[in-house]
């Protein structure tokens, strides 16, 4: 492989940093492209100059990238292209729980469903033969107990790469419709030529044990099986589509009886109908959310087959909820305390200011897709039917992802919204990644930072403010300022992250408990290193600030009318 | 099933907050069952540890392992860096294994939320009520150990040297593990940490530690006022949205500026009766009549 690129994103951000840790004699270009599109682009155009390359995103980036993957499966490449999508049953950290494979159906490329980290290793390299060998782009696609797992990996040898050419060849590259159509039918006599593939392919393996218990299954599902039902006879799909027809129906001859057990939507279970093979799925399997050991033992009870009793457990104590909170001190929590304040409706977006929905800040009311805040704000204000200013908040990373490109429209259109660009100076949430305003590539090079205050002014905005989000009063000013704007105002607040990628440790505050009157003003700022002590002021509970944790943001104190909290006495700089 | 962990077939579960280290512990232990020459599966959910929600690290071993997950029941220890986590995840804990606690207690903010009352959310430091559920608890205050050994960060080291007393695996393979993967700097205050944690002896340990952090602040009990407060509005010295002030400061978000401009108290009953509008009307407008103060 020559090429890689991908946009950060859980849990398929690990896959381009481990890319770069193992290979520090930089034989492969990585890099964070700004958003999943055109990481897929960089990597169609390497593989069509005749270099491997892989594009690696989430689930729901595949979606971004989807009109390049769609008409890719026309073209096809020269060298192997490898897109892997992360799926996250169970939304550990999405806005959704897509089912990826049926992108696979969808594009008609050929899908690779690893269980572990040894297949995630071994099918990528045969997602690289394979895609070479029929012409075609392959979808590997992970779930996160595959993506977020280690395991023991024996490495294989790989084989030297051919030498990079780029070769001429529009009729197939160029996708005018003359030409599209020729290549869509390459495209259907390929899935003829697949379908006897995967009818002998390795990857797709029958296990007979126990006849009268029959399982088709992918991905890490199938581990779940054979842990709780190890005597079943097992049907394990590793190249799921094009589907194995044949093999199935073999397979169900072998067996009593036949269920599918996959996550999230009933693909293969619709497939083993299309072959004309009675079988049951879904009605014994949840549709949404993550399955496990225990959840497919219930299934297989429900089924009527044998499957493990519960185990004895000790019951669920009480506890506190611990949901992902903003770190102390950061930088996005004063501008939605401004927000709510003012009474605006605040259109949100994807990062970890989406936190600021929940209590104590929450200051957000809708949040859908990277990128998408601008366009709703825009939509909100245009419905004439929000009591307050429309205001969308986005991150630095997800305006250059998809947020450019709406508010181009916005100023082009007149709308009167107000942008906040929540600038941090890197990809926060999935644990600080650089992207084209940070300064500096994956790898950690020297890059050009974009100037995010000039180039909204390019896109049309004529009131662009920086501010200080430390700076309460002036946080809540020229916000007040920008929504008395009539068109489309932006501002940018200037504070840094204060976990990546330098620890921002200042002088910490404490609170003064004598004059502490436990308002509780401070606790609405949601900040980690306040909480309640043992004093008590006419029935209410008193602060403190855990030095060890505090930034010296300083915002608290601000918001102390008292006066209560000041900086700790006796600090001589950090251990 | 197997008693307990053997050299052959294990189920560690790590549980802990963003930050304390539970995906390098794990990863450590992982290397540890390695080097002994068992497979191993490890799976974590962290996505949003960073922002300090909670970090599990599900780690098994055996001659061939299958599912990575540990099922509810089945761990033959759980290692928890965080009092709340541990509880937490008792329910995954087979009963009669051993359960490795840190007696130290990040409170979440969202655990100060019960402002009337003053309940706290968090629950209390009951070693003796656990102990009597698990049987084989080991409680110690991992944070004060790692920072007397010179690095509170080595907390989970700490940890780790009580589990290795559990674990079957030789000295050398634990030494070996520890420093690749702790940060070179820090590896002597590691390796300290890791011999206290594994000097600790039990049962004596979980008792003398808990009475040693058993008066760390935050009382569980709720003061339990009980009563919203109540605010008498003089109308005719209040000068509405030209000001709002008290809209703006008040921490329960209770009062609101009406369409003719009076103020009205929206949420009489999440008044805690604090007093900053009081405090901050510049027209002396507003007074607080508390009476869970009076009743004094």
């Amino acid at each position: 492989m020559r090429v890689a690129a991908g946009y950060p994103g859980t849990p398929a951000t690990e896959i381009l940093q481990t890319l770069v840790r193992l290979d520090p004699d930089r034989r492969v270009y990585v890099e964070w492209s700004t958003n999943e599109k055109v990481a897929l682009d960089l990597a169609l155009g390497a593989a069509m100059g005749g270099a491997r390359a892989l594009a690696a995103m989430k689930h729901v980036g595949l979606n971004v990238a989807a009109d390049t993957f769609m008409t890719a499966a026309y073209t096809g490449a020269r060298a192997g292209l490898v897109i892997v999508s992360a799926d996250d049953p169970g939304m550990h950290s999405s806005q959704n729980e897509q089912d990826n494979r049926l992108f696979a159906r969808f594009a008609r490329v050929p899908l690779l469903e690893p269980a572990d980290s040894q297949e995630a290793h071994d099918f990528t390299l045969l997602a690289f033969e394979l895609g070479e060998r029929f012409d075609v782009p392959v979808l590997v696609r992970s779930t996160t107990r595959v993506s977020h797992a280690r395991g023991v990996v024996r490495r294989a040898e790989v084989a030297a790469a051919r030498a990079p050419r780029f070769e001429r060849a529009p009729e197939k590259f160029v996708m005018l419709p003359g030409w599209a159509r020729g290549r869509h039918r390459a495209l259907l006599e390929r899935l003829q030529a697949l379908a006897a593939e995967v009818e002998e392919s390795p990857l797709n393996r029958v296990e007979l044990r126990d006849r009268r218990f029959g399982v088709v299954t992918s991905g890490i599902v199938y581990h779940y099986v054979r842990e709780v039902l190890p005597e079943a006879s097992v049907l394990k799909l590793g190249l799921s589509y094009p589907f194995p027809t044949r093999l199935v129906r073999r397979f169900a001859a072998e067996v009593e009886r036949l269920l599918v057990v996959e996550e999230l939507e009933p693909y293969l279970e619709a497939d083993v109908r299309a072959a004309g093979v009675p079988v049951e799925g879904k009605a014994y399997f949840p549709r949404d959310g993550e399955l496990s050991p225990d959840l497919v033992a219930r299934g297989l009870e429900r089924a009527g087959w044998p499957a493990p009793a519960p185990r004895p457990r000790h019951a669920a104590p009480a506890t506190a909820g611990r949901p992902p909170v903003l770190c102390p001190g950061c930088p996005h929590v004063t501008p939605y305390l401004a927000l709510r304040q003012m009474g605006a409706v605040v259109s949100g977006d994807i990062g970890c200011y989406t936190l600021a929905a929940m209590e104590p800040l929450r200051a957000m009311d809708t949040t859908v897709a990277m990128g998408s805040s601008i366009g709703m704000a825009a939509g909100l204000a245009r419905s004439g039917g929000a009591a307050g200013p429309v205001v969308a908040t986005i991150g630095d990373s997800t305006f250059l992802h998809a947020g450019l490109p709406a508010l181009a429209d916005a100023a082009y259109n007149g709308t009167r919204i107000t942008v906040v660009i929540l600038d941090n100076g890197t990809t926060a949430m999935t644990g600080g990644q650089a992207h084209p305003a940070s300064g500096v590539t994956i790898r950690g090079d020297a890059a050009p930072a974009l100037d995010l205050p000039a180039l909204c002014r390019a896109l049309g905005s004529g009131w662009v403010r920086v501010v200080d989000p430390y700076d309460l009063a002036g946080t809540r000013l020229a916000l007040a300022e920008a929504v008395a704007q009539r068109g489309v105002s932006v501002v940018i607040t200037n504070r840094p992250c204060v976990e990546m990628p330098v620890k921002v440790r200042d002088h910490p505050f404490a609170v003064d408990d004598a004059a502490c009157t436990a308002c509780q003003a401070c606790m609405n700022l949601g900040c980690p290193s306040i909480t309640w002590s043992d004093g008590w002021h006419t029935g209410r509970r008193k602060v403190q600030i855990d030095a060890a944790t505090c930034t010296g943001c300083t915002v608290c104190a601000q918001t102390c009318a008292p006066g209560a909290i000041v900086p700790l006495a006796g600090w001589s700089g950090r251990a | 099933m197997s008693a307990g962990p053997s050299a052959a077939r294990g189920n560690i579960l790590l549980v802990g907050v963003g930050g304390q280290g539970v995906v390098l512990a794990s990863a450590i232990v992982a290397d540890v069952a390695l080097r002994s020459g068992a497979d191993v599966k490890q799976s974590e959910v962290h996505g949003m540890s960073q922002r300090g929600g909670m970090v599990s690290s599900h780690l098994r071993y055996g001659p061939a392992v299958a599912s990575p997950l540990i099922e509810a029941g089945q761990a033959d220890v759980v290692v928890a860096t965080e009092w709340n986590e541990g509880l937490r995840a008792l329910p995954y804990l087979r009963p009669g294994a051993p359960l490795v606690v840190n007696l130290h207690r990040v409170v979440p903010p969202g655990a100060c939320r019960d402002r009337l009352a003053g309940r706290f959310g968090y629950p209390p430091l009951a070693v003796d009520a656990l102990a009597r559920e698990v049987g084989d608890v080991r409680a110690c205050d991992a944070l004060a150990i790692a920072r007397r050994v010179g690095s509170p960060r080595a907390l989970n080291s700490v940890l780790l040297g009580v589990l290795a007393t559990l674990l079957p695996f030789p000295d050398a393979a634990w030494r070996a593990a520890l420093a690749a993967h702790v940060p070179r700097g820090s590896a002597p205050a590691n390796e300290r940490a890791f011999e206290a944690g594994r000097a600790l002896r039990w049962p004596e340990e979980t008792w003398a530690q808990a009475a040693a952090a058993g008066p760390a602040p935050n009382g569980n009990e709720g003061l339990a006022r009980g009563v919203p407060a109540r605010l008498a509005v003089t109308e005719a010295w209040c000068k509405g949205r030209a000001c709002g002030i008290c809209v703006r400061a008040c921490p329960e978000r209770c009062l609101a500026l009406d369409a003719r401009d009076r103020l009205v108290v929206v949420r009489p009953e999440a008044c805690t009766g604090c007093r900053l509008c009081e405090l901050l009307c510049p027209d002396f407008a507003i007074a607080v009549q508390d009476a869970c103060v009076e009743a004094r």
